[in-house]
């Protein structure tokens, strides 16, 4: 038995979920909560702390002492069952993604599967079971209707979720999402591939279906992490608070927290599939002219080091950014109807995503790349 | 280590599997289900079948299930709880099944090579999804053409029996 592997691999298991995906999830409540402020003119949280940056722990020891009821009519086992379901699946795709090169020699993925994304469509459909039986177990109406409408949605979007990815795999050949972040550190990023012969016309306009699969893709993670403007299944002016109306305390938590942890692991596949992943080019003048300098664990010594951590925090700072721009988006734009919300996705995005995968197969097929 | 969660998976799987016909309440019946397909995508996974393992639970425990579970929960059953156990069809429903049982044991001890262990796969880092994919479309592209005209007429005929119903 190779103890070393699995040694390795709980060491990245324990540090990528508890020393990274945790902190990240409090402290995105955190941003939300500054962000918004920022966006409606108020303050925010500023109290607790150093510019209220203790808020989070401060919150998270309120849920936890807070008392844990279980209202009397609810389906006891289920009622507790769904808050465990809304949390793990989102944690659990984090698996796949490869979040930085190599730190002391060992590949900083934490199971580098050939089915790649599938997985991650997979674990992420398995997601959609905590809000349904949420919405059932509570054996009330608004509940009910919540998990009713979120399982419709997720499973709406999960189609231009899939069409949408389909244009990478044509170009990469592909599902491995290590191979993926290889392709763009050697031809340029998914949606500017402004490395190698980055003069070729034919690069530039695939770049272009790359772009539209970037939207779509993006607008449908939305819709999968019930993000304004898509959170129809907790509309409040509607619903109540949707599915988890009945809950309260550390089972409401995991439902919130289990929402940001999805967001996170959303904007993680998006930065892996179309952003370059944990690459970060240095642009270099060197001897031999202007170059993208290649910064990865792979130098000796304590520069290897360097390089591997500068990795993961690219990789990181880059999910960071699009985490901004989801919580700038739910600030910004108002929520849709539901009846617009399904057209949109089966009548639009559906579309979309399945003539961009014409096109980007024609440009490959027939241009010389 | 392999051999251990092979047992577990496997135990889990028939456990579940056995929990879908025993339990009262549909829902229950429904979860366990989705257990027992994730179990049988981790014995798939343990054999190196990472594609076929994953879209058992893309299609079974991620699609089908819960569109099952969706009808189930809009159905209200409660009627199927409360029926009391008819001892007749009870007894019919073991003896079925064990006659299926010695058939599939009979047929399949008679198969070549049932008893022998097939031998290790000579790459097990070889690209299924990949081998899967060229098979589809080289050899077998004309079946696969067939069935997805068939599953298009399927959906075509649900619609448009669904509608009728509407007007």
């Amino acid at each position: 038995m190779d103890y070393y592997f699995i040694i390795t691999t709980l060491m990245k298991i324990v540090g990528v979920v508890f020393l990274i995906i945790l902190p990240m999830v409090s402290y995105t409540v955190y941003a939300e909560r500054r962000v918004s402020a920022l966006i409606q003119d108020r303050l925010g949280p500023n109290r607790v702390g150093p510019a209220g940056l203790l808020q989070p722990v401060a919150d998270a020891l309120k849920f936890i002492l807070k008392e844990d009821f279980t209202p009397a009519h609810v389906n006891k086992f289920y009622y507790w069952l769904a808050p465990c379901l809304a949390m793990v699946p989102a944690i659990a795709t984090i698996a796949v993604v490869p979040f930085g090169s190599t730190l002391f020699g060992v590949p900083m993925v934490i199971a580098d599967i050939n089915v790649g994304v599938l997985y991650v469509f997979a674990i992420a459909s398995l997601g959609v079971y905590g809000i349904v039986i949420a919405g059932w177990a509570s054996n009330s109406k608004y509940p009910f209707l919540g998990g009713v409408r979120s399982s419709s949605q997720m499973i709406s979007y999960e189609l231009s979720l899939g069409l949408a990815v389909i244009p990478i795999f044509i170009l990469v050949g592909q599902l491995r999402l290590t191979e993926i972040v290889n392709y763009q550190i050697a031809h340029g990023w998914m949606i500017a591939p402004f490395i190698g012969d980055w003069l070729n016309p034919v690069k530039w306009l695939l770049a272009v279906p790359m772009l539209i699969s970037f939207a779509v893709f993006t607008v449908a993670i939305f819709a999968e992490t019930n993000r304004l403007p898509f959170d129809l299944p907790e509309a409040e002016t509607e619903l109540v608070g949707g599915y988890h109306t009945e809950y309260g305390s550390m089972k409401f938590a995991l439902f919130f927290l289990g929402e940001y942890a999805a967001m996170i692991t959303g904007a993680a596949i998006i930065v892996t599939l179309f952003l370059g992943g944990w690459h970060l080019p240095v642009p270099w003048w060197g001897a031999e002219g202007f170059q993208w300098l290649l910064i990865n664990g792979d130098a000796p010594g304590w520069r290897g080091v360097l390089g591997g951590l500068f990795n993961i925090a690219t990789f990181f700072a880059k999910v960071a950014v699009l985490l901004i721009v989801f919580i700038w988006v739910r600030w910004t734009l108002p929520r849709f109807r539901y009846d617009q919300l399904m057209r949109l996705g089966w009548v639009f995005f559906f579309e979309i995503a399945l003539v961009n995968i014409f096109v980007a197969a024609l440009i490959i097929a027939y241009l010389p790349l | 280590m392999p051999a251990l969660l092979f047992w577990i998976f496997a135990a889990a799987m028939l456990v579940f599997g056995a929990a879908v016909i025993i339990n009262r309440n549909p829902v229950a019946s429904a979860l366990s289900l989705v257990i027992s397909f994730l179990g049988l995508a981790a014995l798939f996974m343990s054999l190196d079948a990472y594609f076929i393992g994953i879209i058992q639970v893309l299609v079974y425990g991620g699609a089908v299930m819960v569109l099952f579970l969706f009808i189930i929960m809009l159905l209200d059953l409660r009627a199927e709880k409360a029926r009391r156990i008819n001892m007749v069809a009870f007894a019919g429903g073991i003896a079925v099944a064990l006659a299926l049982f010695v058939q599939i044991y009979l047929v399949v001890s008679q198969l070549r090579g049932a008893n022998a262990t097939a031998p290790a796969l000579a790459d097990p880092a070889a690209d299924d999804v990949r081998g899967v994919g060229l098979l589809l479309f080289e050899s077998y592209n004309l079946p696969f053409q067939i069935i997805a005209v068939l599953v298009l007429v399927v959906t075509i005929g649900v619609i448009v029996l669904s509608k009728r119903e509407l007007r």
